[in-house]
């Protein structure tokens, strides 16, 4: 089973409820797709790294001696990662999303693909938890073939996917193919806001979902009429806590120091399972 | 013409409170552009008046027609997106590229351009603003950043502003890159947790790539204040000047909860806020 961890809005909690979730269980695989700023690992300080393997894309090569200039690969190319001049093609790694349609529109069979990294799979153990991150290149713009490969070494009974804050493509990429989706927000305006988005893509996606309040007292109350409204379920509330923040701050997982909040999210798992079947 | 882009690495720092407010302190001088295309906020403190409105066409999307396709399945085979299953598209994951249109000998794909949603030049009472409403799941391109931005040099431009403030989003991705590339500073919002350190770290690396300069905030630098010295350090090892510090303030919430910028309310973050905007100031 799959549930992913995801929010809309940045800085509700993703990681703190993927952590806890995952220290709460046994045998769990902990996948971390926010493939930009990676941290769930940093809660786990005794990891020891199983292994590193390289993400690349496909990019399009041309050999010059068959290439004719004719322009068919840069008519199709509709990201405009190449340009054929009179004496040579120009190809822009960056802006090509690796479709592999140069290579077919090519009359010549002059183009064919090379690799490109951007970024490394991490996979690493701490005691009963598999924990695996992507982390993207520096100055790397694409996210999602990333991390369609970080999810595609979910292969345990249970895997937890952390995923990027946000409600597009690299949010759709990492909770497509979840079994549930819990949404984790705040209390507030930003974070009504942006889990009313999140929520309407899941609904795009047909993927079950519930929701988990962080932070609860601070802001106002319009998040839970807002549910009750639309009849969407609201799994478990964390109260807005000093002592909670400060734990994460130092990247303590805080159920480990306030183990009755492990209960808590063995409970939050049971209610998942029967929401998602 | 100055450009000033706030962004964070990690989300949920307080982008979108800081540049609501540095939008109140720049009244009148600046273009307020929303760049946290997935996951706008900042409309709900500035609550803008729309008085122009484009339509953001994103990247195409392949349709099948059902009375053409003769069901081979070499559109799926050959998709790299995972997007077509059962001789249909998923525009959710279809990235535009044209290869199943290229591959069907039956010519049952065709290409179509896609509304992704809207974008707007508005007023608000501290200044103009250019925002967006991006339909939920739609990809978050450069591109719709780069049209966010253009329109809000040209509102500049034709008003006389000095400035152009824009609100980036989380992460070191797509978005962040488009919401960078040319600004005359990027005001890097962190927190003094370790996963703030992590991404602060990273996100430097990315400015310093693009080689931007860089200012750094760090928000509720009380919470714990040996990770925010660990902060300090790592910007006087990279020469980043640490902008200004604000303290926990629960005014924040309370003035997002009224949609004002918590300057209008007052307090310790306000004053730390106005402190950060008089550095600002400096490099402007």
């Amino acid at each position: 089973m799959i549930i992913s961890i995801a929010s809309g809005k940045g800085g509700t909690g993703k990681t703190l409820v993927a952590t806890s979730l995952a220290a709460s269980l046994d045998m769990v695989q902990l996948v971390d797709c926010d493939v930009e700023e990676p941290n769930a690992y940093l809660f786990f300080p005794d990891r020891e790294l199983i292994d590193v393997a390289k993400c690349s894309v496909p990019v399009p090569e041309v050999d010059e001696s068959r290439c004719t200039k004719c322009g068919a690969c840069s008519d199709f190319c509709s990201h405009h990662a190449l340009a054929v001049l009179p004496g040579q093609v120009l190809i822009f790694p960056e802006l090509c999303h690796g479709c592999g349609g140069c290579a077919l529109a090519c009359p010549e069979k002059a183009i064919s693909e090379g690799s490109r990294p951007v970024g490394e799979i991490f996979r690493a153990r701490s005691g009963k938890t598999e924990i695996i991150w992507g982390e993207l290149r520096l100055g790397e713009a694409r996210t999602t073939p990333l991390i369609r490969a970080v999810k595609g070494m979910a292969k345990g009974e249970l895997t937890i996917v952390d995923c990027p804050p946000g409600t597009s493509c690299s949010m759709v990429e990492a909770v497509s193919g979840s079994d549930f989706c819990l949404l984790v927000t705040e209390p507030t305006p930003f974070g009504l806001y942006d889990l009313d988005i999140a929520l309407k893509v899941l609904e795009k996606m047909k993927i079950p979902r519930g929701v988990l309040v962080n932070k609860s007292g601070i802001g106002d109350k319009k998040v839970y009429q807002y549910l009750e409204n639309k009849g969407i379920p609201l799994l478990m509330e964390i109260p807005m806590s000093r002592r909670v923040a400060e734990l994460y701050s130092r990247g303590t997982i805080f159920v480990q120091e306030m183990p009755e909040w492990k209960d808590r999210f063995r409970g939050l798992l049971k209610n998942i399972k029967e929401l998602a079947s | 013409m100055k450009q000033i882009a706030v962004i964070s690495g990690k989300g949920g720092t307080g982008k979108t409170s800081l540049a609501a407010s540095l939008a109140a302190l720049a009244r009148g001088r600046a273009v307020i552009a929303d760049c946290d295309v997935d996951a706008p906020d900042l409309h709900l403190i500035l609550r803008p008046v729309i008085k122009e409105k484009r339509e953001f066409l994103g990247i195409k999307m392949a349709v099948i027609d059902p009375s053409k396709c003769t069901l081979c399945g070499s559109c799926e085979e050959h998709c790299r997106f995972g997007a077509i299953s059962d001789h249909a598209v998923n525009p959710l994951l279809c990235e535009g590229c044209g290869v199943c249109k290229l591959v069907c000998t039956a010519k049952a794909v065709g290409m179509v351009d896609r509304l992704s949603g809207y974008a707007y030049i508005s007023q608000t009472r501290f200044g103009p603003m250019a925002h967006v409403d991006l339909f939920p799941g739609e990809e978050a391109s450069g591109k719709l950043v780069a049209m966010i931005r253009e329109m809000a040099r040209e509102t500049a431009a034709s008003e006389n502003l000095e400035l152009v403030l824009i609100d980036g989003s989380p992460g070191i991705g797509c978005p962040v890159i488009a919401s960078l590339t040319g600004v005359d500073l990027a005001l890097v919002v962190t927190e003094p947790t370790i996963s703030g350190v992590r991404d602060l770290e990273r996100v430097l690396g990315v400015t310093e790539h693009f080689q931007i300069k860089t200012a750094v905030c760090i928000n509720k630098y009380d919470l714990n204040p040996d990770v925010s010295s660990r902060i300090e350090d790592i910007c006087r090892e990279n020469s980043i000047e640490v902008a200004g510090k604000l303290p926990f303030d629960q005014t924040v919430v309370e003035a997002m909860v009224l949609g004002e910028p918590v300057v209008q309310l007052g307090g310790p973050a306000a004053e730390g806020i106005k402190e950060l905007w008089r550095a600002l100031e400096t490099y402007l």
